[in-house]
């Protein structure tokens, strides 16, 4: 019992870390790639080729002044950006990063546990993180925030509807809803190959959910400021851009897993192979976010509900005909 | 381990409860009922009904208290109410009321007897859930389903007012003022 309670704890701590570095390199990696292109150099001051930019980053928001707008509400406030990141951290407890290994003499899995519900779980805390959205748009007591949180919760409610939807194609191919499960039904063949229409819908959907460009409506610039974020400083926007950032890992994490094979892969160990997975998304997403313009809101709305649903519907009623 | 894990989710539940009553923010009432509703997944959990518990979470917590919070937001000022409460004369019906439901209620569990089989290592699973839905209870399942598609149907009909006698004029531009 003890043993399993330490194993736990030290595979969370790892985890943390783990992620929150990729964080903070991942939005080094975005800006250094916005910058090449936009032909600019992107940050290279702090330390060799901009490297050590993530650290300065941190240190100046943590010493900022801890402030809260006039008439807002301050525990909603406060709890917004916390519920927010917690829901986002929360789903690797859930997600495989590879199969049992031998380390110290003991076997490991290299994930934090694999539950019988590991795919509603994910979709469970994505549904409770819209929380942190509307509650950090309501509480700020300012008509941008509000409406920015409103656009954002309206957003990811609809395009959760089509993820989920592709994502049970999925389901019924590898006949779980066990991450690990499904990761191990694609030895012979990733799921990318056999449900393309599912994964093209899951690809729309996973860029919406994260509110990334070309779908970034809640933080419009031109029309909101900067959205549900615009009262938020020091810390507590740092937990906002946290949660959006390892939303983008996570929706790499997912595809990976659901779609591109998980942790299969030739010569490279299995971690090494679900990495290089999860960043090829995360380029992918940031290639797409320095390419397309912003779409309007009926355009994403119509695309949500009259396009990617009714498809992701039409692809499981075939996909349950086939496999019947 | 468990009776700790209940006594956490039993109070927590009825912490909620009374802020969803005693709440001056409608919000903090939506609030509060989402920790009703999270707390009812923890005993769910308790219970060995896993499956149960996350639809708790996905289906009350996920969808409709947002869609309350939403309602809240479009409709509710963000100012303090200062009027007296419209409920005020209630509660003196109210508590004699909730103690009776209260006594029915745990006469009706102490009745019960005490459970003593085992369960079966799948019980609780998504797979036994569907097999039982699928299965024993495939009729009121199909009958639930038809209820809520009437529900959507009826929505849609009242959401969707009769057209406008007249298309309003277009801007100079070709696009709507807002």
């Amino acid at each position: 019992m003890t043993a399993v309670v330490v194993e736990a704890v030290v595979k969370s701590a790892v985890l943390l870390a783990v992620l929150l570095t990729a964080t903070a390199y991942e939005v080094l990696l975005e800006r250094k790639l916005l910058g090449r292109f936009q032909v600019r150099y992107g940050p290279n001051r702090v330390g060799p080729w901009g490297l050590l930019q993530p650290l300065a980053d941190g240190i100046k928001l943590l010493t900022k002044e801890d402030f809260a707008p006039a008439g807002a509400d301050r525990v909603v406030y406060v709890t917004a950006p916390v519920l927010l990141m917690t829901t986002a951290l929360f789903v690797y407890a859930v997600i495989p990063f590879g199969p049992e290994v031998e380390l110290f003499g003991r076997r490991v899995s290299l994930y934090l546990a694999d539950v019988n519900t590991a795919l509603l779980l994910v979709l469970g805390a994505s549904s409770i993180g819209v929380y942190g959205l509307i509650l950090g748009g309501w509480s700020s007591n300012s008509k941008y925030s509000l409406l920015g949180g409103l656009r954002s919760s309206a957003q990811v409610i609809s395009y959760e509807l089509s993820l989920a939807l592709a994502v049970l194609a999925v389901v019924l191919e590898a006949g779980s809803l066990s991450l690990v499960r499904i990761v191990q039904a694609q030895e012979s063949g990733w799921f990318v190959v056999r449900q393309p229409v599912a994964f093209l819908v899951f690809f729309l959907s996973a860029l919406a959910e994260t509110n990334r460009a070309p779908f970034d409506l809640p933080e419009a610039e031109q029309e909101l400021v900067a959205g549900y974020q615009t009262e938020y400083g020091g810390f507590k926007f740092v937990m906002f851009y946290i949660a959006e950032y390892v939303a983008m890992i996570t929706q790499g994490a997912l595809a990976a897993t659901l779609f591109l094979g998980g942790w299969h892969g030739p010569v490279l160990p299995p971690v090494v192979w679900f990495g290089v997975k999860v960043l090829a998304f995360v380029v992918v997403l940031i290639w797409i976010r320095a390419t397309v313009p912003r779409v309007r809101y009926d355009q994403l709305m119509g695309l949500g509900w009259k396009v990617l649903i009714p498809v992701a519907l039409a692809n499981l009623l075939v996909s349950a005909v086939l496999l019947l | 381990m468990e009776v700790l894990l209940f006594a956490v989710g039993a109070a927590l539940s009825v912490a909620g409860g009374l802020g969803v009553v005693a709440a001056r923010q409608p919000v903090h009432s939506a609030l509060s009922l989402l920790l009703v509703l999270g707390s009812l997944a923890v005993l769910y959990l308790t219970l060995a009904a896993e499956f149960l518990a996350v639809l708790q979470v996905i289906v009350y917590a996920g969808a409709i208290v947002v869609l309350f919070l939403f309602v809240i937001m479009l409709l509710h000022a963000r100012t303090p109410e200062s009027r007296p409460s419209p409920l005020g004369g209630q509660w003196s019906l109210a508590v004699p009321l909730g103690a009776a439901l209260w006594a029915g209620l745990s006469y009706a569990v102490l009745q019960l007897p005490a459970a003593t089989h085992e369960l079966p290592p799948e019980f609780g699973s998504t797979e036994a859930v569907g097999r039982e839905l699928f299965s024993r209870f495939l009729l009121p399942f199909e009958v639930a389903s038809l209820l809520l598609l009437v529900g959507i149907v009826a929505a849609v009909v009242l959401g969707s007012s009769p057209a406008p006698p007249s298309v309003p004029p277009r801007s100079a531009s070709g696009r709507e003022e807002a």
